[in-house]
């Protein structure tokens, strides 16, 4: 084990793979930063979030490519050198920002292989920083997650900690389908214990981060954090819980989710996604049909409003869900008789 | 051509150019307390982009800007108390503190938004152009450009559109030389804008951003071209920015002494002191009383800011839309 952040976890990972495998480039603006600058620095920033430092002087430019502001391209390039023999990793700056990129994704990447009848495959990752907290504002700040679940195709990849951050990259790199890979901006500085040598975390399988017999909360992404503070107050009030990190949430670990609410009746999911058309919407939804006779409360969920994330510091503290508001949650479905 | 204009219209040039540049300094200097949250992205050094071609406009021109927006804003008439206090998140600010730095708007003064997402003004700014059209009273829209929104796909389908339905729009482009971390040089394929530009059939004028009155002549140009109907514009504007990307960027892709050596040599205000003190009737005893009127106003819209209330948690969930009716879960 060493001790190392999510970041630093992300940033080996793809110096460890683009070594180990000459077909993978990676892609995005300023993921070396200082092309074209006045300094004579070729490398100025490593990504604005640094996931991508040091790449550019080891593996040069063809592979480490720093593009203009064109996101449909990044990812249609991306796609296209991956259909096309080569592994391509591209970066989106904010994951709002997927919405330029969504034909791409959406039209192109997600459907190759259907549409070819198996043939085509398209081993692509866009790995795209996301989330609310920063206050940077209603169009830097979205989870969008819940879009690219909701297309068959994609995979979607949310880690919250600097070990899964490892495990699931490496597994993203390495898989033949395109795979969109969430990392949430207020957690790269986060530090954890991380596995030395190669690791590989299987897609589809979630983590249960605590066991309990109270309630079940399912979390994903950073809620996952906000969530094991509120199992640290629940559980001295009494309310055991099991917390279910779902690490992937497509494909989606149906089978940790369906057992643990069998054991315990009640859930809460609690999503940085607004309501509508949530992963906790989905989720309560899934568990409605394929868990009812276990239920003893309607399912919480805990997502933000239905509105945009709004910038004044006040406001978006209040619009994330938090701590507080995921143990009221629980305390509500535990009593629900 | 030096086109002339009034000691008056100048006297005002000049504040509204000073009046961002220290609103921008000041704005510098508050974020490193950690008071303004967010993302912020500071103008100095491209005052006479705005001025130049916000000189020309009236409220009922339209303009859509981008995430560098502040100089737009306060060109246009934006009022400075209001726009110190959305950039500090407060409930006074012209977006209740709701949209921040990046997206300040006043639909009274026609200035349709700053825009955190690069390249999204293109599209909005011919919209703004048809609606003039529309209305046939010689209004314009104007798209002010960072020269990194220049390799958006959304910007180039733009200006084919605007050249496709004859719109009045000018696209301002202004190349400070970076789009963040990345120099124009690598990052704009082929380099030349204006001749992109005219590739798209826009007639086009390219010329010095640092200079107002080079701006304010071209843009008079561009803009009889387009008010008179005969269809969209690009105005090419080199210039330069005095801070980082955005505050806190360390700037390590620039020349140690880039900076400092511009604003030695291309310094918009300096620049237009030196031309209008001997030739136009203007002292430097009046432009001196313009800068300590603009401190005091940047002084008074720092402490209202600072003491206006803070936006209701009520207020998270309204404005969404202008109407939406569901029953609370
Ligand atoms: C669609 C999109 N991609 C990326 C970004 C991140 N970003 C913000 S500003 C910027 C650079 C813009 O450069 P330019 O258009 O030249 O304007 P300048 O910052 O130089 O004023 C980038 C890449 C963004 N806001 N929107």
């Amino acid at each position: 084990m060493t001790v190392m952040t999510y970041r630093e976890a992300l940033n080996q990972v793809l110096h460890t793979e683009m070594a180990r495998a000459p077909d993978i480039f990676v892609c995005g603006e300023d993921i070396s930063g200082g092309a074209g600058g006045t300094s004579g620095e070729r490398e100025a920033s490593g990504g604005i979030f640094g996931v991508t430092a040091g790449l550019l002087p080891r593996f040069g430019a063809d592979r480490v490519i720093d593009t203009p502001i064109s996101e449909n391209t990044i990812v249609g390039m991306a796609a296209g050198a991956s259909l096309a023999g080569k592994r391509g990793i591209a970066e989106i700056m904010f994951a709002d920002f997927i919405t330029l990129a969504l034909d791409q994704m959406m039209n192109q990447a997600a459907k190759f292989r259907y549409m070819s009848g198996g043939k085509a495959t398209c081993p692509l990752v866009i790995r795209v920083p996301y989330g609310a907290g920063m206050n940077m504002g209603a169009q830097h700040s979205q989870s969008m997650y819940n879009i690219v679940t909701s297309v068959p195709g994609l995979k979607t990849v949310i880690p919250t900690n600097a070990a899964d951050a490892k495990g699931l990259l490496t597994t993203a790199i390495r898989d033949d389908d395109p795979v969109v890979f969430f990392e949430h901006k207020a957690m790269y500085g986060r530090k954890y214990e991380v596995p030395d040598g190669e690791y590989l975390i299987p897609f589809g399988q979630a983590s249960l981060l605590c066991e309990g017999d109270d309630a079940t909360i399912i979390a994903m992404g950073r809620m996952v954090l906000f969530a094991q503070k509120s199992v640290a107050v629940l559980k001295e009030e009494g309310i055991d819980c099991d917390l279910i990190d779902l690490r992937t949430t497509s494909p989606m670990d149906e089978d940790t989710i369906l057992d643990s609410v069998e054991k315990t009746g009640r859930v809460i999911v609690v999503d940085e996604c607004t309501p509508r058309c949530s992963l906790a919407s989905d989720i309560a939804g899934f568990i409605a049909s394929h868990g009812f006779s276990s239920l003893k409360a309607p399912v919480g969920q805990v997502t933000s409003p239905h509105a945009p994330v709004p910038f004044a510091r006040e406001l978006e503290r209040a619009f994330v869900p938090n701590p507080v508001s995921i143990a009221a949650a629980v305390r509500k479905v535990v009593s629900y008789q | 051509m030096r086109l002339q204009q009034s000691k008056e219209q100048l006297l005002d040039a000049y504040r509204q150019m000073k009046t961002i540049r220290e609103f921008e300094e000041r704005l510098h200097r508050e974020i490193m307390t950690g008071e303004i949250a967010g993302f912020t992205h500071l103008y100095s050094g491209q005052e006479a982009v705005a001025v130049g071609v916000c000189q020309h406009l009236d409220s009922e021109d339209l303009i859509v800007s981008t995430h560098r927006g502040h100089g737009h804003c306060i060109a246009k008439g934006c009022d400075v108390i209001d726009m110190m206090a959305e950039i500090y998140g407060r409930q006074t600010g012209l977006g209740k503190g709701k949209g921040g730095s990046m997206h300040i708007a006043d639909f009274d003064k026609g200035m349709l938004g700053a825009n955190g997402v690069v390249g999204a003004g293109g599209p909005l700014a011919v919209g703004a152009a048809l609606s003039a059209k529309l209305d046939g009273r010689g209004r314009v829209g104007i798209c002010f450009a960072g020269e990194g929104s220049i390799n958006q796909g959304a910007v180039f389908e733009a200006m084919n559109m605007a050249k496709v339905i004859n719109a009045p729009a000018v696209f301002a482009i202004e190349i400070n030389g970076y789009s963040e971390h990345t120099g124009a040089s690598y990052s704009v394929g082929g380099i030349d804008i204006a001749n992109r530009t005219a590739g798209f059939g826009l007639k086009t004028v390219e010329t010095d951003g640092c200079d107002y009155h080079a701006v304010y002549d071209a843009m008079a140009e561009l803009l009889d071209h387009a008010r008179a109907g005969n269809g969209p514009c690009a105005a090419v504007f080199r210039t330069t920015r005095f801070f980082g990307h955005f505050e806190g960027d360390p700037q390590k892709y620039r020349a140690r002494d880039e900076v400092k050596q511009h604003r030695l040599e291309r310094d918009c205000l300096k620049t237009f002191r030196a031309r209008v003190v001997p030739v136009c009737g203007i002292s430097e005893t009046e432009l001196d009383a313009i800068d300590a009127d603009v401190l005091a106003l940047i002084d008074a819209a720092v402490d209202r800011a600072r003491a206006a209330p803070a936006t209701p948690i009520e207020e998270m969930e309204a404005d969404v839309y202008v109407s939406y009716q569901q029953d609370q879960p």
